[in-house]
């Protein structure tokens, strides 16, 4: 009785998906209600974990719950530790949930609804959540190994090179593009910055309230940050009025930029101070509450979708960024799909904390499937709003005109009515001057974020502080990131380097420190810079620049899957890891080629050094000209990396299956566990 | 009622997890140590090389 029921009840959550997915899909000319996409979500993700990831699980995987797993074998209080599977699900998804998935898809929004919407639902069922399940559990089953060691031993030393490389290269690319957003969000607006600005006393005072008076109570001491955080945004709207004050925080991009760069520069070369770790600890306290405040928000207003299903620009034309929809919606959505950063996580802290093998499925699939659902809300928050304001927000001044007339005459004669005045009155009633330009994603999603909250609570009244908080929220989280990825950057060079002359690896070793510390500030500096002089808009090609290189680290991370399956006899089923691996080369391969070789100035970066130095030449023209190059040469670069590691993949596999070679996989003993007898 | 209480153990430990609650716990119980100014900036100085080095994702 128990499983027909159980049958019938999943036919139901199949016919229900299918319904769902159908009306975003075959809808159109008429606004639909967020809870399609809800409901397409949630059956998606259920059918998803329920029989894909099980199938995984049994047939390929053979997950083995007596096992023991490093956690059990190697504890020692530290970094091996037994923990609670929904405790390391928490841990795991508050190290991979960023601002990538709410970025990427309120750009990608620009095509319409339905790409995001489908990419973000089959790339993660299909994709994401296979490869951060498939890398989790091998790392579990070698002793908690990183990504670039399990590609040094299993593809060979050229697929450990290039997955160093490519971390590298995406720290770098990500830093730059996120510092990027925080200043196109706080640009000439006295309230965010004046929030933000605060977060450093407040972080101050917090760390000597955990040092000093209650020693350890971080969760305590969040909570208070948290209360403080919100004053400070009522305290930003005082600020924004007040003439002395607003002129102090009221900054031009540039600015904002070289304190970006101080600030990214002190982050690395000082000591761990009182600063950074309560910043740490209360972006996070902040990020989960927003995301779950966020998704009741939605469920609770079930707010309608203005912007359709496709719009005119899938034909590449888009102002957000140029581009078609195939490959640049795949390549721009990023981490709400699949991310091949969340491989260094599968392959970091969390495999260390994994009780059984059994939780691997929990954990990995799970929580990327948890991911992909703030990828969703993205896509809601973006297209809750007028068509006409979404692009005015985002789209560049290069693009759409400077002034409000000329922005709003050429976004209307596009289908999307906006004038003048719709843009002045939601400027004004979310605090701010002027929200036309503010690209990058992060202001858009502010709004679209403060249109639901402010429905769901406090009505029109309080907008303006539910903005900044969104504001607040997302600069928050990616300075927190700023911080934590170069440290994280500085490391890995230190480590390099310490290869060629020991001291250069020693991290207390101040001329160390300060040299690869500025190395790395440089390089995102750098981009950091050519997108705010960028006329562009910077975001325009530095995001799929980002994007390109996390899918090459996916690649990587599927490469390695596809090489260990094929190697556990399990080839009749490689193609779980093989198919997502050939759509991902697929993608990077052709939006590498039109990045570096497109015709379009807009797209293609050496035909936008041809058209600047046919143009009439500036003092900026020289420095653009090369900024374009070396995005082209980057790309290239990214692009053969991505080919050796599948070429050398692909001679693995053959060499296994023709029985040159014998299929070894380079797992730790089995040992039975402990905690099987423990537990019952 | 005893599901709620479940319930909400696991978040408070999953917080205190993500927040290093439960690393500070862990330190002083392997230390032999009593929670102090002391102790606390000693666990801070042990876990700060391993945390810097710490991947977050975008």
């Amino acid at each position: 009785m128990n499983k027909t029921l159980s049958i019938l009840s999943w036919i139901a959550v199949g016919l229900l998906g299918a319904a769902a997915v159908g009306v975003i899909a075959v809808r159109r000319g008429e606004p639909i209600n967020a809870l399609w996409l809800v409901v397409a979500a949630t059956c998606c993700y259920a059918l998803g974990y329920r029989f894909y990831s099980k199938f995984i699980a049994t047939k390929i995987l053979a997950l083995d719950a007596l096992r023991a797993t490093p956690a059990e074998r190697l504890e020692n209080g530290r970094d091996f530790v037994v923990t609670n599977r929904w405790v390391v699900f928490g841990h795991h998804f508050a190290a991979i949930a960023g601002p990538g998935p709410l970025v990427g898809p309120v750009l990608a929004a620009q095509f319409g609804y339905l790409p995001g919407m489908l990419w973000v639902l089959a790339g993660a069922v299909f994709a994401g959540c296979v490869q951060d399940f498939v890398i989790l559990l091998f790392s579990v089953r070698r002793d908690g190994k990183s990504l670039t060691e399990m590609a040094k031993e299993e593809i060979g030393r050229v697929g450990g090179f290039v997955a160093y490389t490519a971390v590298i290269a995406i720290l770098v690319i990500l830093l730059g593009v996120a510092a990027l957003i925080v200043v196109n969000a706080l640009k000439d607006s006295p309230w965010g910055t004046f929030t933000i600005a605060m977060t450093i006393p407040i972080a101050l005072l917090m760390g000597l309230y955990l040092r000093r008076i209650r020693p350890g109570k971080v969760l305590e001491v969040s909570a208070l940050g948290f209360v403080l955080v919100l004053l400070a945004i009522w305290g930003g709207q005082w600020a924004s009025q007040n003439s002395t004050m607003a002129s102090v925080f009221t900054l031009r991009a540039p600015t904002l930029a070289i304190l970006i760069i101080v600030y990214g520069f002190a982050a690395s070369a000082l000591p761990v101070w009182l600063l950074l770790a309560p910043r740490d600890y209360l972006s996070t306290f902040v990020k989960l509450g927003t995301i779950a405040l966020l998704g009741i928000g939605i469920v609770a207003l079930h707010p309608t979708l203005h912007m359709p299903a496709l719009t005119r620009f899938i034909d590449g034309t888009g102002p957000v960024f140029a581009g078609k929809v195939f490959p640049f919606a795949f390549i721009t959505i990023a981490c709400g799909a699949i991310s091949g950063f969340h491989a260094l996580i599968s392959s970091g802290t969390t495999p260390k904390l994994i009780a059984r093998e059994t939780e691997t499925r929990i954990v990995g699939y799970g929580a990327m499937m948890a991911e992909s659902a703030v990828a969703v809300m993205a896509i809601i928050a973006a297209c809750v709003l007028q068509p006409g304001i979404y692009f005015a927000i985002n789209s560049p001044a290069g693009v759409v005109g400077q002034t409000a007339v000329t922005a709003t005459a050429t976004i209307s004669s596009w289908g999307f009515p906006v004038t003048a005045g719709d843009m002045q009155a939601l400027a004004h009633a979310v605090g701010e001057q002027t929200l036309f330009n503010r690209t990058g994603g992060a202001p858009a999603f502010a709004v679209g974020m403060a249109h639901i909250f402010s429905q769901s609570l406090g009505g029109a009244t309080v907008m303006a502080l539910w903005y900044h908080f969104a504001v607040m929220f997302e600069a928050l989280f990616i300075l927190t990131i700023l911080d934590a990825g170069t440290r994280v950057a500085r490391f890995m060079i230190q480590d390099a380097l310490g290869h060629i002359y020991k001291p250069l690896g020693r991290t207390s070793w101040y001329p160390s420190i300060l040299a690869t510390s500025a190395l790395v500030v440089g390089a995102w500096g750098f981009f950091l810079w050519q997108g705010v002089k960028d006329p562009l808009g910077g975001i325009n090609s530095l995001w799929p620049l980002f994007g390109i290189a996390n899918q090459l680290l996916a690649t990587v991370a599927l490469c390695v899957a596809t090489t260990i399956i094929i190697k556990m006899h399990r080839t009749r089923y490689a193609a779980v890891t093989l198919a997502p691996l050939a759509w991902l080369v697929a993608v990077t391969f052709t939006a590498s080629w039109h990045k570096i070789l497109d015709p379009n100035p807009r797209v293609g970066f050496l035909a936008q050094a041809r058209v600047l130095e046919a143009g009439p030449a500036t003092s900026a023209t020289a420095r653009l000209i090369f900024n374009n190059r070396l995005d082209a040469a980057l790309t290239a670069v990214l692009v053969v990396m991505v080919a050796l590691v599948l070429i050398e993949s692909v001679r693995q596999w053959i060499a296994v299956l023709s029985g040159r070679e014998e299929a070894r996989v380079k797992e730790s003993p089995f040992v039975m566990t402990r905690l099987a007898e423990e537990r019952g | 009622m005893s599901r709620v209480v479940e319930v909400v153990r696991i978040v408070l430990a999953t917080l205190r997890e993500i927040f290093d609650e439960a690393a500070y716990e862990r330190f002083l119980r392997r230390s032999q140590m009593m929670s102090s100014t002391e102790a606390y900036a000693a666990f801070r100085q042990e876990f700060e090389a391993a945390k810097a080095r710490r991947p977050k994702c975008c």
